[in-house]
């Protein structure tokens, strides 16, 4: 076949469909169509892949058994552990500490330097990471993050706006904390010197986000999590705390009732370290690596849902299992950055939704799951979609309708991360619109806790995108990066505080993974699969075909 | 309405299969031939330099983080057969081509100072003593070539020297700390370390807490949300669902 000829970045036959995008957009300019109905959405997101048939079933075994999750986790709970247990000696610990921290984005990186502040020795404290520490959804977060601090705005109302975000399925005693505690934390990164969007008058630039009905926006450019985790990790080093990367945890250790430390992986030696602590904060992340139902993801590479394998083998409970976040606006193209995010900002900030035919279809600030299954419905229902040389469908996000809003210049401005990301691969989103489909985003359930991150289990506390609750079924822009660093500080906090009850270390043994072995055994799940899986495999398939293992 | 939703389920897993379960060579009509670490592959054209690299059968434990150009760990060098320019990049955010041979770093040996934020004040000093060496740079230039974010290093690097951690701070701002510019560095420097101490002085002394936060900081150690929180944490779902559909929305 012929070279595809290209013309800006765009192969010719796109570009046609570009140009009705362009020839439109005046028209556009004043036209907003009008938010769906109640039952309309009801209507769109029966194409929504959490709703649409298939993808789930219920988990056949432990605390949650009966509970529906998307098949992708339930593999990974109906699976074997990476040990059986006589290979490593839990005789002698490597290392003893009395806080152990297991991954390093903002929750738990926010958690040691608290649990530091509060009186925590920094040699008692470890933290853990996969990969390197900041390698991590964290460091990725464009849009911002949430506290009511505006005059007009309360805690009370951005709870309103959470729980109704989350369809009431919020367990409000930790959603409480989270809206309570947001202005301190916008304090906390002040101090440590973050850099936050301002106002000419030295006020905090607030914009809106999908269901907030105040501007409580917070964000450093398009660079917010970049900014955050890049500060708080600078203080973490100051502190010399100490920390391990590339020694992903496999397994948790318990003395049968409570957590008393973890088994360590060397990513690159093979070897394991056997840690024993008084305390474990886990804060590993989500799950996006797994492509639920087959979608691409914003997730960094070690987003595998470790943290709620490794927990519900010890025993913990979870919650939302059912449900999972698809951003409406992941890049559909060009094929080097298939998933990857396009901030809800741009929307924020007049970018329009414009199918094949350079009609604006849907009403741009839709909750996420609405908004997505709107645009699966016009690819793969309405036919209106545009079709990538990969075969990918998506539609356009007008992007040029920003600066036709808000002046030339806006985009370099806000939105210097995603300008460049584009222009690395000859498209300009001053010019051009973009084209967008789905992308698996958040892990919206996870490990259940109370309001200072205490799980069921003693001695094992939660924080982050592994935890579940504090969202319910479905969560806000900008109130995760927010959560992490809530539940980073309140973990850090608690984890202190009992602490200095005089706890002794516990025994380390690996009998609530045996016990979880026989129970897989008696459901008869009879599988090779194992967990947790650490890292994702991309290799292509014809080397896989032809691969030996010689060593 | 749809054809059957889970068929529709389908042929979106079927469109991304590429980008999931990894690339099959059924699929793919243009090839190119690079090289990884002196060793020739023929790769499908149009793919970034990682997943390139995973085509040919490299499963990626350093070198890997984010996949999106936001963590600085798949710093690349790279040149073009026939080119003398030595190339720098983030694998993640780069198209392979033709003859492109390469390597990648993925760790950079850099001295970082620590120091306590709370006793430093903007301005040369904190320079002087934590990163004296600073005043070494020789204006080569070869910094900012090299740097995958287009940041003009040795200008923030100058503004440094002068002690303006505000603009140093301003144009230092997208540094993915990938370490880039200080391995090319003649004179030895650890940029994006000198950088990152010139943002947290000018954001914690030179950007003052606004007056909105401060008040409701203020407000919320006095308790005065207490009494609606805990309201509010009882209410109905009913109840709430009334309340949330009543309240009003700020304009954008
Ligand atoms: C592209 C993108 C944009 C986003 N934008 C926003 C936004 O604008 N606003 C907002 O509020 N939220 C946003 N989010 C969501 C938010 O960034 C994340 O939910 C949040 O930062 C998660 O933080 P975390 O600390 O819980 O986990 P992470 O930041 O993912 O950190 C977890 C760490 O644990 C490590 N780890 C995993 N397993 C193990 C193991 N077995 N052993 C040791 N370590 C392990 C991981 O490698 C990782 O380093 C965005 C997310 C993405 C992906
Ligand atoms: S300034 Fe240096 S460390 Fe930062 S992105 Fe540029 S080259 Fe990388
Ligand atoms: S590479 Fe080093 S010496 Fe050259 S301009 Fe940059 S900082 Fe100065
Ligand atoms: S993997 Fe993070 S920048 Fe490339």
């Amino acid at each position: 076949m012929a070279e595809l000829k290209f013309i800006g970045g765009y192969p010719e036959y796109m570009r046609k469909f570009i140009d009705i995008v362009n020839k439109t957009r005046a028209k556009r300019k004043d036209y907003t169509p009008i938010a769906m109905t109640m039952e309309q959405r009801d209507e769109v997101l029966k194409v929504h892949p959490d709703y649409a048939p298939g993808g789930k079933r219920s988990i056949s075994i432990g605390l949650n058994k009966g509970d529906m999750a998307p098949n992708e986790v339930a593999d990974l709970i109906e699976a074997y552990p990476l040990i059986q247990g006589n290979e490593v000696d839990l005789t002698k610990p490597d290392l003893s500490v009395d806080l152990l921290i297991i991954g390093g984005g903002l929750a738990g990186t926010a958690a040691a330097v608290w649990a530091n502040d509060k009186g925590v020795d920094k040699d008692q404290i470890l933290l853990v990471n996969k990969l390197r520490h900041g390698d991590a959804n964290s460091i990725m977060a464009e849009g911002g993050t949430q506290a009511a601090d505006r005059e007009n705005d309360s805690p009370a109302r951005h709870f309103l706006d959470a729980i109704g975000g989350g369809h009431f399925t919020n367990k409000p005693d930790v959603l409480r904390a989270l809206v309570e505690d947001a202005p301190l934390i916008m304090k906390w990164l002040c101090d440590l010197g973050a850099i936050l969007d301002r106002e000419e008058d030295g006020s905090f630039v607030e914009k809106a986000g999908g269901g907030t009905s105040r501007r409580r926006m917070h964000a450093c450019k398009d660079y917010t999590g970049l900014e955050e985790l890049r500060v708080i990790r600078d203080e973490f080093r100051n502190r010399e705390i100490p920390y391990l990367e590339y020694y992903p945890v496999i397994e948790l250790l318990t003395d049968g009732n409570r957590v008393t430390g973890a088994v360590l992986y060397n990513l690159e030696t093979g070897d394991y370290k056997i840690i024993q602590a008084k305390a474990t904060i886990l804060a590993t992340g989500g799950f996006g690596r797994l492509h639920v139902r087959g979608f691409p993801t914003t997730n960094h590479y070690g987003a595998t849902c470790d943290g709620v394998v490794l927990a519900y083998r010890a025993g913990a409970k979870l919650r939302d299992t059912d449900t999972v976040q698809y951003h409406p606006t992941g890049a559909a193209y060009p094929q080097q950055i298939i998933g990857l995010l396009l901030t809800e900002k741009l929307r924020g900030m007049g970018a329009q939704p414009v199918n094949k035919n350079g009609e604006a279809f849907v009403f741009p600030l839709e909750p996420r799951d609405v908004e997505a299954a709107s645009f699966i419905r016009e690819c793969y229902v309405k036919e209106n979609g545009i079709v990538t040389p990969t075969g990918m469908r998506g539609v356009w996000l007008d992007t040029p309708m920003i600066e036709l809003k808000n002046g030339e210049g806006t985009i370099e401005k806000s939105f210097p991360g995603m300008f460049r990301m584009f222009n690395r691969f000859d498209l300009d989103i001053r010019k051009d619109p973009v084209l967008v489909f789905p992308t698996l985003h958040y892990q919206n359930g996870g490990v259940e806790s109370d309001p200072w991150g205490k799980t069921n289990v003693d001695s094992l506390w939660v924080a982050g995108e592994v935890s579940g609750g504090i969202h319910g079924k479905n969560r806000l822009m900008g109130n995760s990066t927010l959560d992490c660093l809530v539940f980073g500080r309140r973990t850090g906090i608690s984890t202190a505080e009992y602490l200095k009850s005089d706890v002794k270390h516990g025994k380390l043994m690996l009998e609530h993974m045996k016990n979880y072995v026989t129970m897989l055994k008696q459901a008869g799940i009879d599988t090779t699969r194992k967990a947790p899986i650490l890292l994702p495999d991309y290799r292509g398939k014809a080397v896989l075909a032809r691969m030996i293992d010689v060593f | 309405m749809p054809e059957k939703d889970n068929n529709i389920m389908d042929k979106i897993a079927e469109s991304n299969k590429s980008v999931v379960t990894g690339i099959d060579e059924k699929d793919i009509e243009h090839w190119i031939t690079i090289s990884i670490l002196g060793s020739e592959y023929k790769v499908p054209a149009g793919l970034t330099i990682m997943q390139a690299m995973e085509f040919a059968g490299y499963r990626f434990v350093r070198s890997c983080g984010c996949r999106a150009g936001f963590c600085g760990a798949c710093t690349t060098v790279y040149r073009i057969v026939g080119d003398y320019r030595l190339k720098t990049a983030m694998a993640c955010q780069t198209r392979v081509e033709q003859g492109m041979y390469l390597t990648q770093i993925p760790f950079t040996p850099a001295e970082r100072a620590n120091y306590d934020i709370d006793k430093l004040s903007p301005g040369i000093e904190p320079f002087l003593i934590h990163y004296p060496e600073i005043l070494r740079c020789l204006g080569c230039n070869s910094c900012t070539k090299a740097c995958p974010q287009d940041i003009d290093v040795m200008e923030y690097i100058a503004a440094g020297k002068r002690g303006d951690v505000a603009l140093m701070a301003e144009l230092s701002f997208d540094c993915i700390q990938c370490g880039l510019c200080a391995m090319r560095c003649p004179a030895e420097l650890a940029q994006y370390n000198y950088a990152q101490l010139a943002r947290r002085l000018h954001g914690k002394y030179e950007t003052p807490l606004p007056n909105h936060l401060k008040n409701r900081v203020k407000e919320i150690e006095q308790g005065k949300y207490n009494e609606e929180l805990d309201k509010l944490v009882q209410t109905s779902t009913e109840e709430l669902k009334k309340v949330y559909t009543a309240r009003d929305i700020e304009k954008a």
